[in-house]
């Protein structure tokens, strides 16, 4: 082993870091810190060199240029030797990476970690989202696919509506007039070197913080932070109760490590690289574009939002809530650390997780969406026509064939983006429907000019019979006495 | 008395040195600023006259999706450079050429013959035969292009991706996108 001695003390003269290192790894931490509740930044972190070795790989294939970058997808995935396993370990280390940083943030902000004196950590962490969720964002684009070029419009659409500058703006966002090459090409200079270069650069400044000024202890209620009294407070309980780091500290990050990446190992093997789907063409128009799981929730408010409301949600929206974010420590920069007494806190938390897998949801259903496909895939259940008349046989047809199905779901198949129609006869009168069909409203379209009226009679009689056995359908009360 | 003389002349210096990387620096950021936005096109020097094809491809009464070569394209835009778009014939060469893209959040709108709907994958727009707004989120109808017809073909003005507010600079002076 001497040799090996010998080595480091020649490197360490000449590099002269080995005090650093040694201080850095038995840096005393509290032993309530060197807690299993402690390993998500390191997990993150080791996510992160993930990416940057499987995105390195992947760059030797892939190729940046919008007429071949599909090709090389699939290239990757069906003729290069494993592949699709890179790839797949790119992509799931990707989700993984938004996940854990997400837990990363939320544990630090129900134990207090980012009080006095840790603020701007908190500040490079706000900013370490939101560079994390661009790479997602970014190597989506990069999976130039279908959803990719599609999503980018939507990324346009939303930047056209800023006001003033929305036009120079969009032309800025896709590199020129339209999406194409140049589109790709920025995506590639952002996702490949901007944002690497910004995360890696602000997680040193991120992890030095955390030794200079220390881990959050385990936050104890009633342990009130106090900019006066709490360094010294810190350093006693380090003196106190301290463990070094390495090794009391460590072998959980490492386990935690270990066992995240082998998550993503057995994720990517199991359930194998996302797309490319289909090919960036755009006059393919048969598609349904859909963004990657952590964008569902915008999908899914986008939709759902009021018209009205849209640009202004949209463009100031997210202004608010970075920096709120971003304020955060400021305006509760000392006082209790502990979840146990930060009720509002935790509300906040649990309403903000509910809201966002809610929305999630909501977005991987999309009943706002019509079926496309309803009118002609989905036969109206044989039921609903034993015994008919044939002007109502006829009005089914009808409502098939004017892709009234699309929206309206019968027996369970078919849009959920008007309501489903089963027992349609029991809520509204045959006036009613006749005026609901030619005139729409409600959110549906008015079908006055689309239609003949011996279709609006067949369509009308059909929804007629579409109520349960035992049950009349509705009439109209004022007529009540001449039936 | 001399060595205050000296750092105030080492100061002097350095202000000098911070001074001319200032200058050099400013004078390379021109360039780079200018480089950096040069997708920002003028105004309209985007879009040029694109056929869509003979007028027999559009039959009177119908609605049928086109696709042009966007003027502007790069070798290596592969099959993004080739752009649809629905061609209504309302009569004899009187048309309505909508783009595909949804005034919503521009997912291709998708046209049906039989109901004389455009429907929108995405976000449930729903739009009428001549384009305007049956149902859902979009804030205006479908965006149209000009349309001229020249030796027996349809010509139409393109080259842009239509947003809110791109539309607005590729057709100054005709919000609604209506044909002479």
């Amino acid at each position: 082993m001497n040799w090996l001695q010998a080595m480091r003390q020649w490197l360490d003269q000449r590099l002269g870091v080995g005090s650093a290192l040694r201080e850095a790894m038995f840096h005393r931490v509290p032993r309530s810190s060197a807690s299993w509740f402690y390993v998500f930044g390191s997990s993150a972190f080791i996510l992160l060199i993930l990416q940057v070795v499987t995105g390195v790989l992947l760059a030797l294939v892939y190729v940046p240029s919008g007429a071949q970058a599909w090709d090389s997808l699939e290239v990757l995935n069906h003729s290069i030797t494993l592949g699709w396993f890179l790839r797949a370990v790119h992509g799931w280390g990707g989700e993984f990476m938004v996940a854990v940083v997400l837990l990363h943030m939320v544990q630090v902000f129900l134990f207090g970690a980012y009080k006095y004196p840790r603020e701007f950590n908190w500040i490079t962490g706000v900013f370490l989202l939101l560079f994390t969720l661009g790479m997602a964002f970014t190597g989506q684009v990069l999976r130039f696919d279908q959803d990719a070029y599609w999503g980018l419009g939507i990324g346009a659409s939303i930047t056209g509506r800023v006001p003033v500058i929305g036009a120079p703006l969009v032309h800025l966002l896709l590199g020129g007039p339209i999406i194409a090459g140049d589109t790709l090409s920025r995506f590639f200079d952002l996702h490949v070197f901007i944002l690497p270069a910004l995360l890696l650069g602000l997680v040193g400044v991120h992890l030095l913080m955390v030794l200079k000024l220390g881990i959050n202890e385990w936050p104890m209620p009633g342990r009130v932070v106090r900019r006066e009294t709490y360094l010294k407070g810190y350093e006693e309980l380090v003196e106190k109760d301290g463990v070094p780091f390495v090794p009391d500290g460590i072998w959980k990050d490492m386990i935690a490590a270990a066992l995240v990446l082998s998550a993503v190992l057995v994720c990517a093997a199991v359930l194998g690289p996302f797309g490319p789907r289909g090919e960036p063409d755009p006059t393919i128009i048969h598609t349904l574009p859909r963004p990657d799981f952590f964008f569902l929730w915008i999908f899914a408010l986008l939709a759902l939002l009021p018209p009205q409301m849209e640009t202004p949600v949209i463009l100031i929206a997210p202004i608010i809530v970075i920096g709120l974010l971003l304020l955060l420590p400021f305006f509760a920069g000392e006082g209790e650390k502990s979840w146990r007494r930060r009720p509002v806190s935790v509300m906040s938390v649990l309403l903000i997780a509910i809201a966002l897998g809610t929305l999630t949801q909501l977005g991987d259903v999309a009943p706002w969406s019509p079926v496309m496909s309803a009118w002609s895939g989905d036969p109206v259940p044989a039921s609903y026509l034993q015994g008919r008349t044939p002007l109502e046989r006829q009005g089914a047809l009808v409502f098939q064939g004017k892709q009234c199905r699309n929206c309206h779901a019968l027996g369970g198949a078919g849009g959920k983006r008007g309501p489903a129609l089963d027992e349609v006869a029991v809520r509204m009168t045959q006036d009613q429907l006749i005026r609901q069909v030619l005139q729409g409203g409600g959110n549906m379209p008015a079908y006055g000019k689309n239609l003949s009226p011996a279709e609006v009679t067949a369509l009308v009689a059909f929804l007629e019979t579409l109520h349960p056995a035992g049950q009349q359908p509705a009439r109209n009360a004022a007529l009540a006495g001449e039936q | 008395m001399s060595e205050s003389n000296e750092i105030s002349r080492r100061g002097a210096l350095i202000i000098l040195g911070v001074l001319l990387n200032g200058v050099v620096g400013l004078f390379f950021a021109i360039p780079l600023v200018g480089y950096l936005l040069s997708a920002i096109e003028r105004r309209r020097s985007y879009t040029a006259w694109v056929t869509l094809g003979p007028l027999s491809q559009f039959p009177t009464g119908q609605t049928r999706l086109a696709k042009f070569a966007n003027p502007l394209r790069r070798p290596w835009d592969g099959e993004t450079a080739d752009i649809p778009c629905w061609v209504r014939c309302t009569s004899r060469q009187r048309f309505q050429v909508f783009a595909i893209d949804c005034a919503h959040l521009g997912c291709p709108v998708r046209w049906f013959p039989q109901s004389q709907l455009f429907m929108c994958p995405c976000h449930g727009g729903v739009y009428y035969a001549d384009g305007s707004v049956a149902a859902g989120p979009p804030p205006r109808g479908l965006f149209q292009y000009q349309y001229r017809i020249a030796s027996g073909q349809l010509l139409i003005k393109a080259g842009e991706l239509p947003t809110l507010s791109t539309y607005q600079a590729m057709q100054p002076g005709q919000p609604g996108g209506v044909n002479p």
